[in-house]
């Protein structure tokens, strides 16, 4: 009978308080000189951040603007700035991150602000075409399939950066983009180091010349801001130093050849 | 600046950063070494006036410093202050060379 009822007991309080308290969320309004809008959003079980930016939308105020496709970290279109930093909102549990029951909502920083929660990601995205992110093949349809071990060093470096889902978290993270508007950003950098990776690639010695310099890899500083908070647990970072030691041929003036 | 000079002082800085970490370290073990029975002027000078060693790996040591620091200031001065460009390239070289001619008087000081 007494296990019953601490059993009654346990059931009441996982599913009383969630359901009864509320989370103050203050979210961002407007452009770039918005302000904050405070809301009261229910608790719910596995809430995530998205959710609440969902429920403010469909049940408060519907003029509210934000992104998102496909609510399972696949999509990379749902990153915001939560409570100061950057996160990917769909698989961000409010109970991870909420501070004293609030949770405060923008868009992602060193990007300019559409409206609300949207932010523009043209600058980040031609930044990986200036980073020269496209494939560049050497071989024609009539040549054969290339042969990559998997095993190979250069295999295993590009598949090491290449799950990235471009939500842009770590450019939002990253205070050298803050500094240096040009700077092209871990993502790109991240994207070029898998190119340089790639043996079936024939741009890479253009690609170094593009990554480098005050825009490109020299500028980073290995703050670790966007390894730190990548949802996919990549390592610009670690992308980033592998361009370095590969540009010292840009350096050293080798225009042809290998890394 | 082009792509190349930037990458060419990048890989200055981290050359001259491997010369800097082997100096600081001989220079405190000196400096360690140097004060175990008080630290006096004549004992100093004793120790590097005519000698080409010292003089060597102490003129060494100011040239990495200077090419190390002016190259850092300069990405100090982009960042914090703005400073880019022409400006920051012709600054980096005169504090270069502030940093080099001050070094190596001293160098040429207690060693001739």
């Amino acid at each position: 009978m007494e296990v019953m009822n601490d059993w009654a007991t346990a059931t009441a309080e996982a599913t009383a308080p969630a359901a009864a308290t509320l989370l103050r969320v203050s979210v961002w309004r407007g452009g770039a000189d918005g302000k904050l809008q405070e809301f009261r959003v229910p608790r719910g079980e596995s809430q995530t951040v998205l959710d609440v930016v969902t429920y403010i939308q469909r049940h408060i105020d519907p003029t509210l603007a934000y992104r998102f496709a496909c609510r399972v970290g696949m999509c990379g279109s749902c990153a915001m700035t939560v409570n100061g930093a950057p996160r990917w909102t769909c698989r961000t549990h409010v109970d991870d991150v909420a501070i004293a029951g609030a949770l405060e909502i923008g868009p992602l920083a060193n990007l300019p602000v559409v409206r609300d929660l949207v932010a523009d990601m043209r600058e980040f995205f031609d930044k990986w075409a200036r980073a020269k992110g496209h494939f560049k093949p050497s071989a024609t349809r009539s040549d054969d399939f290339a042969k990559v071990s998997p095993q190979s060093r250069e295999r295993r470096e590009a598949e090491a950066g290449i799950e990235c889902i471009g939500c842009g978290v770590c450019y939002a993270a990253c205070d050298i983009v803050k500094w240096n508007r040009d700077y092209l950003g871990p993502a790109a950098l991240n994207r070029a180091w898998t190119l340089v990776n790639d043996v079936r690639d024939a741009g890479s010695m253009e690609r170094l010349v593009a990554v480098s310099g005050d825009a490109g890899c020299h500028s980073c500083h290995t703050l670790g801001s966007c390894t730190e908070l990548c949802p996919k647990k990549l390592s610009p970072t670690r992308s980033i130093a592998g361009l370095k030691r590969a540009s010292i041929a840009v350096a050293l003036g080798r225009e042809e050849g290998g890394e | 600046m082009t792509v190349r000079t930037e990458a060419r002082l990048w890989l200055a800085q981290r050359a001259t950063a491997a010369i800097l970490a082997i100096c600081v370290i001989v220079h405190l073990i000196t400096i360690v070494y140097a004060v175990r029975g008080g630290l006096s002027a004549g004992e100093i000078l004793g120790r590097t006036r005519g000698s080409l060693a010292w003089g060597s790996f102490y003129t060494v040591f100011v040239l990495a410093a200077a090419v190390h620091g002016a190259i850092g200031l300069r990405t100090v001065a982009a960042e914090w202050l703005g400073l880019r460009g022409a400006a920051a390239a012709w600054t980096m070289a005169a504090i270069a060379l502030a940093l080099a001619a001050t070094g190596l008087r001293a160098v040429i000081a207690v060693v001739t």
